[in-house]
C-alpha cells in the first residue's frame, strides 16, 4: 500500500504514552506501538483460551460453542479453571485487549495532534463490557452473574435475566437506551441521505453543498443543526444509547429486584393525583 | 420563554429527585440464590431488607397441643357435623380452637358460631367454614402434585384474616366496555394490579383461573404452520404469568427457560408445579368459591357481584413455598388431610 503524500509527516518517533521509542514503528499500514502489542497478546492469549474452552466443551458447532462464568457458590473468588476460571481468565484479556486498542488510538491522536474523540467513543463501548462482566457482578457478589461468552449462550443470558424482573420494557433506563439507538440510528440515516441528495444532482447540474443541505432541513422543521453540529449530534446519541444501555443493565438486581412494571409506583403514588 | 427552561428544569430535578427517594430501590448488596446452569442468568434475586420483612412476616403458628385421636366419635355428641364426625371429640376441641386462631382471632368462636347454640348452621360464616373444609380436604387429598406432602391449612391462605387478604375480583377497568369504540381499552392499557401494576389485560384471572382459556399460545415452528393466536392471546397469558411470578416472588426464569418458554425439556420443574397450581385454583374457584356467591352477603363479594377468588398469591404470598414450606398440616392430619367420604 503506498504512502499517502501527507502520511510522511506524522509518521515519526513520539507521542507514546509509555515505553519511549520501543515499538514506535509501522508494519505495513499499520501503527505498531506498545499497546499494539499488548492488544495483540491479550487478544491471543484470550482466542487461544476460547478456542480450549470450546477444545474441551461438548461441540464445535460455532453457534453453540459457550465458556461459562463460575458458579455462585464461588463469589468474586476464583473458579477452577474448567468451572469458570477460563472464563474469569478470558475476561481479565478481552478487558486487557479492549483497553490497549483504546491507548493504541489515543498515541495515534497524539502523532496527529487531533482530538481524542475516537477513542473517547470507544471507550464507552469497553465501559458497556466492563458493567456487565465487572461492575454488576461485583455489585450482586459473584462473578456468576457475569454473561457467559457464546453466540448462542450470551443471547439466552440476555433474554432470561431481562425475563427475571418480569417486563424489561418498563425499565426507564432500557427505556432511554432504546430511545437513543432509534435517534441515533434516525440521525444518521437522515444526515446520510442528506450527503447523498446533494452529492447527487440531477444529470449536467453541480453537485451542492452546506447551504442546499441546511436550507433543505430548515424548510423541513425550521432548523438545521449544521454540518459539524449532526457530527456532535451523532456522537452523543450513540454514546447515551450505550451509556443509558450499561445503566439498564447494572439497576437491574444491584438496586431493582423486583418486577420492572412495579417500578412505576411511584409515578402512580405522586402527591399531585394519589 | 425566558422563564420556560428554568420551570421545565426545576419540574424535572422534583419529579427525579421523588423518583429516586420514592420508587423503593434496593441498595447492594442483595441476596441471590442460582437456580440454574452457570452463565444462563438463572437467577432468584431478592432485596435483603424486603426478604427478613417477608420471612417475618410468614412464619407458621405451631398447634396449641396434642390432640387425643380415641375415645367417641364428634358426630355422637354432635349429630349435625357432616364433616368433621369422625375425629375424636378432643381433635374436634384442638382443631376448632386452632381455626379460630387462624381465621377469626379476635371475633373467637362466635365469628362463625351461634354462642347460644353452637350446634346452629345460620350464620353464613359457619356455612361457607364447612365449605372450606372440604376444600381444604380436597386439596391435601386431591392435589398433591401441587402441595405435596407441604399441603394447606386455613392460616396457609387466612392468616388470621377472616376473609384472606390476597384474593381477587373481576376486574372492570375503569369505563365500562361498552361504549362503542371510543373508549374501547380492549381490557388493558390501565394499571392491571394483578399483573405487577403494568399495562397488560387487567381480567386475566377470570380467564384461566375461572374459565379454561388456553394458556400456550407459543408457535412451535420457525416458519407459520396454523397457529391461531394473536398478540392479545398472548398478552393475557403473560398478564397470567406476571401474577403469577409475582405472587411467588421469583422471575420467569423460576420456571421457564426464557428462549422457548414452551420448551418442558428445558423448563426448571417447578413449571410442572406450577402447571397443576393453575388447574388447582381454577378447579377451587369453579367447585368452591363460585357456588359460594349466595351465601356471601353483598359487602364481601366484587363490584360485579362475584365472589372472592383464589389466586396463586393467596396462598404463596411473595413467597416461592407458602410460609417457607412450613409443614403445618403434618400435626392436623387426621382433621384436614383425607377427604370426606
Amino acid at each position: 500500500m503506498a504512502l499517502l503524500s501527507f502520511e510522511r509527516k506524522y509518521r515519526i518517533r513520539g507521542g507514546t504514552l509509555i515505553g519511549g521509542d520501543l515499538f514506535d514503528f509501522w508494519v505495513g499500514p499499520f501503527y505498531v506501538g506498545f499497546f499494539g502489542v499488548t492488544t495483540a497478546f491479550f487478544a491471543f492469549v484470550g482466542t487461544a483460551l476460547i478456542l480450549y474452552g470450546a477444545a474441551i466443551g461438548p461441540t464445535w458447532n460455532i453457534w453453540q460453542i459457550n465458556i461459562a462464568p463460575p458458579d455462585l457458590k464461588y463469589g468474586l473468588g476464583f473458579a477452577p479453571l474448567k468451572e469458570g476460571g477460563l472464563w474469569q481468565i478470558i475476561t481479565i484479556c478481552a478487558l486487557g485487549a479492549f483497553g490497549s486498542w483504546a491507548l493504541r488510538e489515543v498515541e495515534i491522536c497524539r502523532k496527529l495532534g487531533i482530538g481524542y474523540h475516537v477513542p473517547f467513543a470507544f471507550s464507552f463501548a469497553i465501559f458497556a463490557y466492563f458493567t456487565l462482566e465487572v461492575i454488576r457482578p461485583v455489585l450482586l457478589g459473584a462473578w456468576a452473574h457475569g454473561f457467559p461468552y457464546g453466540i448462542f449462550s450470551h443471547l439466552d443470558w440476555v433474554s432470561n435475566v431481562g425475563y427475571q424482573y418480569l417486563h424489561f420494557h418498563y425499565n426507564p433506563a432500557h427505556m432511554l437506551g432504546v430511545s437513543f439507538f432509534f435517534g441515533t440510528t434516525f440521525a444518521l440515516s437522515l444526515h446520510g441521505a442528506l450527503i447523498l441528495s446533494a452529492t447527487n444532482p440531477a444529470p449536467g447540474e453541480t453537485v451542492r453543498g452546506p447551504e442546499h443541505e441546511d436550507t433543505f432541513f430548515r424548510d423541513t422543521i425550521g432548523y438545521s443543526i449544521g454540518t459539524l453540529g449532526i457530527h456532535r449530534l451523532g456522537l452523543f446519541l450513540a454514546l447515551a444509547a450505550v451509556f443509558w444501555s450499561a445503566v439498564c443493565i447494572v439497576i437491574s438486581g444491584p438496586f431493582w429486584t423486583k418486577g420492572w412494571p412495579e417500578w412505576w409506583n411511584w409515578w402512580l403514588k405522586l402527591p399531585i393525583w394519589a | 420563554m425566558k422563564l420556560a427552561v428554568p420551570v421545565i428544569g426545576a419540574i424535572a430535578v422534583l419529579f427525579t429527585g421523588w423518583m429516586m427517594a420514592k420508587a423503593g430501590w434496593t441498595i447492594p448488596p442483595v441476596e441471590t440464590k442460582q437456580v440454574g446452569y452457570r452463565g444462563t442468568g438463572a437467577f432468584v434475586i431478592h432485596d435483603k431488607d424486603q426478604e427478613k420483612k417477608t420471612m417475618a412476616a410468614n412464619v407458621a403458628p405451631a398447634p396449641p397441643y396434642e390432640p387425643d385421636p380415641n375415645g367417641p366419635r364428634a358426630k355422637e355428641a354432635h349429630p349435625g357435623l357432616q364433616v368433621l364426625g369422625d375425629l375424636s371429640e378432643d381433635q374436634l376441641n384442638r382443631l376448632m380452637a386452632s381455626i379460630a386462631e387462624w381465621v377469626a382471632p379476635e371475633e373467637g368462636c362466635t365469628y362463625c358460631h351461634n354462642a347460644e347454640n353452637m350446634a346452629d348452621y345460620s350464620k353464613y360464616q359457619i356455612q361457607v367454614a364447612r365449605r372450606m373444609l372440604q376444600m381444604t380436604r380436597t386439596i391435601n387429598a386431591d392435589w398433591k402434585q401441587h402441595v405435596g406432602q407441604t399441603g394447606v391449612t386455613c392460616y396457609t391462605c387466612h392468616r388470621g384474616n377472616p376473609a384472606p387478604k390476597q384474593v381477587w375480583f373481576k376486574e372492570i377497568g375503569p369505563t365500562p366496555t361498552d361504549t362503542g369504540w371510543v373508549g374501547w381499552r380492549n381490557g388493558q392499557n390501565v394499571v392491571a394490579k394483578n399483573a405487577d401494576g403494568s399495562s397488560l389485560p387487567y381480567d386475566a384471572l377470570s380467564e384461566y383461573l375461572l374459565g379454561d382459556r388456553p394458556i400456550r399460545v407459543h408457535t412451535l415452528t420457525a416458519l407459520p404452520s396454523g397457529n391461531k393466536a394473536g398478540i392479545m392471546d398472548t398478552e393475557h397469558t403473560y398478564a397470567l404469568m406476571t401474577h403469577m411470578s409475582q405472587s411467588l416472588n421469583v422471575g420467569c426464569v423460576f420456571c421457564h427457560s426464557s428462549r422457548a418458554f414452551n420448551a418442558w425439556d428445558e423448563s426448571p420443574p417447578q413449571r410442572v408445579t406450577a402447571f397443576y397450581g393453575i388447574r388447582m385454583a381454577r378447579a377451587l374457584n369453579k367447585d368452591y368459591m363460585e357456588p359460594l356467591t349466595k351465601t356471601f352477603p353483598a359487602n364481601r363479594l366484587g363490584v360485579t357481584g362475584d365472589v372472592a377468588k383464589v389466586g396463586c398469591a393467596t396462598c404463596h404470598q411473595g413467597v416461592n413455598k407458602p410460609l417457607y414450606g412450613a409443614n403445618m398440616l403434618k400435626d392436623y392430619l387426621a382433621e384436614l388431610g383425607g377427604k370426606t367420604q
